[in-house]
């Protein structure tokens, strides 16, 4: 950690990539925090909301447009909507507050924070080195790449996941539409 | 240049806020919020990985594409599950439904 | 020969379907004539006599001569359970001299009593299943003399135990008759045991169970088990002599031999011509069948055996016939008599010697001659008491005396059984008890006085039971209920039997006739010419002469000289009448030294130690097993955080370990 430390350029800390990075970060942990934290679920929804729009940013920080627009569109623009859905459709949980023992939240925020000690340790153990071209980062990710990609296939090209996948759509699609449909003794 | 420690401390973080949502609450909507958080984490590893150690493949890019859909239906499943849940239970806590257990 | 290969499967197969058809639909098909199931019965065991009787014709007089000796066939061998690549369980048929012999004896007899039983088991309830099992117990008996291996014959021997067992109880209702079953079966089953082990450890040096391969001789060793255990030691003892005799053990359950003669006298709870057929003429032979088998084992190489199957042989005749003198139910004394004259059989056993040259084996043809002619008459005497009994409704002495009146066919085939078994010039059973004797004479002169002793006995008490049954002053009761002649399907029985007894009325004239057991049935099956040793002959006809004679005086007409005499003994006659307590001293053995001091040790033991500590573990896995349950609390949080510490933990160790 404390070589960690030293290997930070204090000077350089305050270039314009780095400020957007903090912002971003900040934003994803406080508003993250607050989404699990808050009694209310539909304040929880929101901020899940900022979260998951911050979390988009920092795949455009890291030029890759395509995926930040998928994460929008299918996490902010569905994912999200359909939980507000939810919690608008079953009743008084929008305005419910929830109360959850002390004991239950020492348990689990020690859990978690041993779980974070651990990690940290852990990361702290390797070196991560970037290669050589990760410092083009400027490079965008062409779509035309992206789209060989998922509909090639040859090595590090992934039709067969792709249609897996789109067969796992077909089938939650009718999935849910089954379950959640009115039995009729309902 | 941001470090790769740097996207990884704040992946670190957010996965376990979302495990500590995942531990206390109480509510099914909201534990489906900590496993989307989760996930989120997970995805941002995906990617960061592939940006700084791989960049002239997009293993960790189609990855994330993917965990990204297969959340997508696992939020509809599970959604469709709890209003269904509530719709006969009237009720979506998860230490209340308990009807098999007698 | 390829005649005899196509018929010896029937002798095995015919009964066995016999006993199938009769046992299974016997009681649904021929509920309203049952009689209809005892001829179908006999009409199959006819069948089965004579094939039987065309085989053993063919190989004694066409195909069996060799260019010396007798060969021995295996007409079929079908492996039947391997165990190894050489220790194989095979069910076969084995051709040779002595199981040749053994097919006459079992048909003839049991073909006899199949047609008596038509009269006798008239209107029992359960003909059909008496019948099934007379059937069952052929086939076994067929199955133990034919078989080509040892363990083929421990099945069979168990067969016929297990029939023997089901005809003992024939009468169920009778508790005398379970009880009897149930002692038969025990005590010949622990007899089969040691038969087992030695089964086992033979077949343990040998690696083989085959009859052909453990009795090849060459060179004065029966060489397989020569080469395999010889030196062979175990407690001081040879291995070979330990397996050996309890093999003997085996046979010695089976065949009654003391200490384990205790259940003949009660197998006699069953029908009459039940105990004719197995209790007198073949089941209680197997054990000297089997000695017989394995002769050239316990001849070469288990001598001492041989010598102490001798002493015990000597002792049971001895000891059974002296019962026998005191005895009052009839079938008892024949049961008796049967007994002393199976240890006849073993004795010439003992005493016999291998090869044909100079008469040496003289023993082993005595032994069989004997067996076969004691089947014969000893069946004949068995179903003549049949009809006796059928007669007067009794099965004691006193109920009896005076019928040859009223039963003459009875009274003469009964005699002339009496006359054959008491060793009478000329009816059979003079020529196999003088070669008995000759054989005992030359090789041992303890076991020849014994056996001397015992032929005089045994001439006693069977004419002491001919008189009190035929002559004696006439019993009052049979004023008002006139005993009457047997029918027609009883008495053809008696009159074939005595003639089997009376053939040997020709050895008189024909030296072909003497010969015809000494020609063909030797240990090393080659053959002599027996010459008569009239010295011993004439000593034993006096002995004889001088056994009825006493019987005549004490037993013609009633008087008080038995009284008199067993009062001046009376130790011994009271001890003798109750059978020297032997039943008593293995009551005293099973019920209070075992039963009563062993076992209550071994059940506190059982009880308290071995389910005390099962219940121990139950108790502690149920004390556990309520303290964990809470951990299945049902709660998904709960489990998720098990999840999460268990996720760290493995990481851990995987990452720093």
């Amino acid at each position: 950690m404390a070589e960690y430390l030293t290997s930070i350029d204090f000077a350089g800390l305050f270039t314009a990539d780095n400020i957007v990075f903090f912002i971003l970060s900040a934003v994803i942990l406080v508003c993250g925090f607050m989404s699990v934290a808050s009694t209310k679920l539909l304040r929880a929804a929101t901020y899940l909301f900022f979260t998951l729009f911050a979390v988009a940013g920092l795949y455009l920080t890291l030029s890759y447009e395509f995926i930040a627009a998928v994460q929008l569109s299918v996490y902010a623009g569905g994912i999200l909507v359909l939980l507000i859905f939810a919690i608008m459709l079953v009743k008084n949980l929008g305005t419910d507050t929830e109360t959850i023992s002390y004991a239950n939240k020492t348990i689990a925020g020690l859990s978690a924070l041993a779980g974070t000690v651990f990690a940290f340790i852990t990361m702290s153990k390797f070196r991560f080195i970037p290669s050589e071209e990760a410092n083009d980062a400027a490079a965008m990710v062409d779509m035309e790449m992206v789209g060989q990609t998922l509909m090639g296939t040859d090595k590090y090209q992934y039709l067969l996941a792709f249609e897996a996948v789109s067969i796992l759509l077909l089938a939650c699609i009718v999935g849910s539409i089954v379950i959640a449909t009115k039995s009729k003794e309902d | 240049m941001i470090p790769v420690e740097a996207y990884l401390v704040v992946s670190t973080l957010l996965f376990f806020i979302g495990v500590y949502g995942f531990l206390v609450r109480k509510n099914l909507i909201g534990i489906l919020m900590a496993v989307e958080l989760i996930l989120n984490a997970v995805n941002i590893n995906f990617v960061v990985f592939n940006r700084f150690l791989y960049p002239d493949h997009l293993e960790g890019y189609i990855y994330s594409l993917f965990v990204i859909v297969v959340a997508a239906a696992e939020t509809a499943i599970a959604i469709s599950i709890i209003i269904n849940v509530y719709r006969k239970l009237k009720d979506v806590r998860v230490d209340s439904i308990n009807e098999l257990k007698n | 020969m390829e005649t005899i290969t196509n018929l010896s499967p029937i002798i095995l197969a015919l009964p066995f379907l016999m006993f199938l058809f009769l046992g299974l639909c016997g009681n649904k098909l021929f509920k309203s004539n049952p009689n209809i199931a005892g001829w179908i019965g006999t009409a199959g065991l006819s069948v089965v006599a004579i094939v039987s009787y065309y085989i053993a014709i063919q190989y004694f007089w066409v195909e069996g001569k060799g260019a010396d000796a007798y060969q021995q066939f295996v007409l079929f061998n079908h492996e039947w359970l391997k165990m190894t690549d050489n220790l194989v369980i095979s069910i076969g048929f084995m051709l040779d001299p002595i199981s040749a012999m053994m097919l006459v004896v079992i048909s003839t007899v049991s073909l006899m009593v199949h047609i008596y039983s038509l009269g006798y088991m008239h209107g029992e309830e359960g003909f059909q299943r008496y019948y099934a099992v007379l059937s069952l117990f052929t086939f076994a008996m067929m199955g133990l003399v034919v078989a080509t291996n040892i363990f083929q014959m421990y099945i069979f021997w168990e067969l016929v135990g297990v029939s023997s067992f089901l005809l003992i109880s024939f009468y169920f209702i009778k508790p005398s008759a379970v009880a009897a079953a149930k002692k038969a079966f025990i005590v010949t089953r622990f007899a089969d045991m040691f038969f087992l082990i030695g089964i086992l450890i033979l077949s343990y040096y040998t690696n083989t169970f085959d009859f052909l391969k453990l009795t090849a001789v060459s060179d004065g060793h029966a060489t397989l088990v020569n080469n395999t255990m010889c030196g062979e030691m175990f407690m001081g003892l040879s291995v070979t002599s330990i397996a050996m005799f309890l093999i003997f053990l085996g046979g010695a359950g089976k065949s009654a031999m003391f200490p384990f003669h205790i259940w003949l006298p009660d197998a006699m709870e069953g029908p009459t011509p039940a105990s004719a057929l197995i209790h007198a003429a073949t089941m209680v032979v197997a054990g000297v069948f089997l000695v017989a088998r394995m002769f050239p084992v316990y001849f070469f190489e288990a001598h001492d055996v041989l010598t102490i199957i001798g002493y015990i042989g000597a002792f049971t005749s001895l000891f059974a016939a002296i019962i026998a003198c005191t005895q009052t139910d009839i079938k008892r004394v024949l049961a008796f008599s049967t007994i002393s004259q199976i240890a006849y059989m073993f004795v010439a056993l003992a005493v016999s010697g291998y090869t044909s040259e100079h008469e040496a084996c003289l023993g082993y043809t005595a032994s069989m001659w004997h067996l076969f002619t004691h089947a014969m008459f000893k069946a004949c005497l068995f179903l003549g008491a049949g009809c006796i009994i059928h007669a007067v409704h009794s099965n004691e002495m006193n109920a009896m005396g005076n019928l040859r009146k009223f039963m003459p066919i009875a009274h003469i085939t009964f005699g002339i059984s009496c006359l054959a078994i008491a060793g009478i010039l000329p009816f059979s059973g003079f020529y196999s008890k003088d070669e008995i004797l000759v054989a005992a004479f030359e090789h041992d002169k303890v076991l020849y006085a014994c056996q001397a002793f015992v032929a005089g006995l045994t001439a006693f008490y069977m004419f002491r039971l001919y008189f009190r049954i035929f002559w004696y002053s006439e019993n009052p009761a049979h004023a008002h209920h006139t005993p009457h002649e047997a029918p027609m399907n009883m008495n053809i029985p008696l009159i074939v039997l005595s003639v089997f007894t009376c053939y040997s009325f020709f050895n008189l004239v024909s030296n072909d006739s003497y010969q015809l057991f000494s020609s063909k049935i030797t240990a090393d099956r080659v053959g002599f010419e027996l010459e008569t040793n009239w010295t011993i002959a004439i000593a034993s006809l006096l002995v004889a002469g001088v056994g009825i004679a006493i019987a005549w005086v004490l037993y013609k007409e009633k008087n008080d000289k038995p009284d008199m005499i067993a009062g001046k003994v009376k130790c011994l006659y009271i001890s003798a009448s109750h059978r020297f307590y032997i039943d008593e001293i293995y009551l005293f053995i099973t019920r209070k030294i075992i039963f009563g001091g062993i076992c209550v040790a071994i059940a506190w033991f059982d009880r308290h130690i071995i389910d005390g500590f099962m219940n121990l573990l139950a108790w502690i896995s149920r004390e556990l097993s309520y303290d964990i349950r809470d951990v299945q609390s049902g709660n998904l949080q709960q489990y998720a955080w098990g999840f999460l510490v268990g996720v760290l933990a493995i990481a851990m160790f995987a990452i720093y370990y």
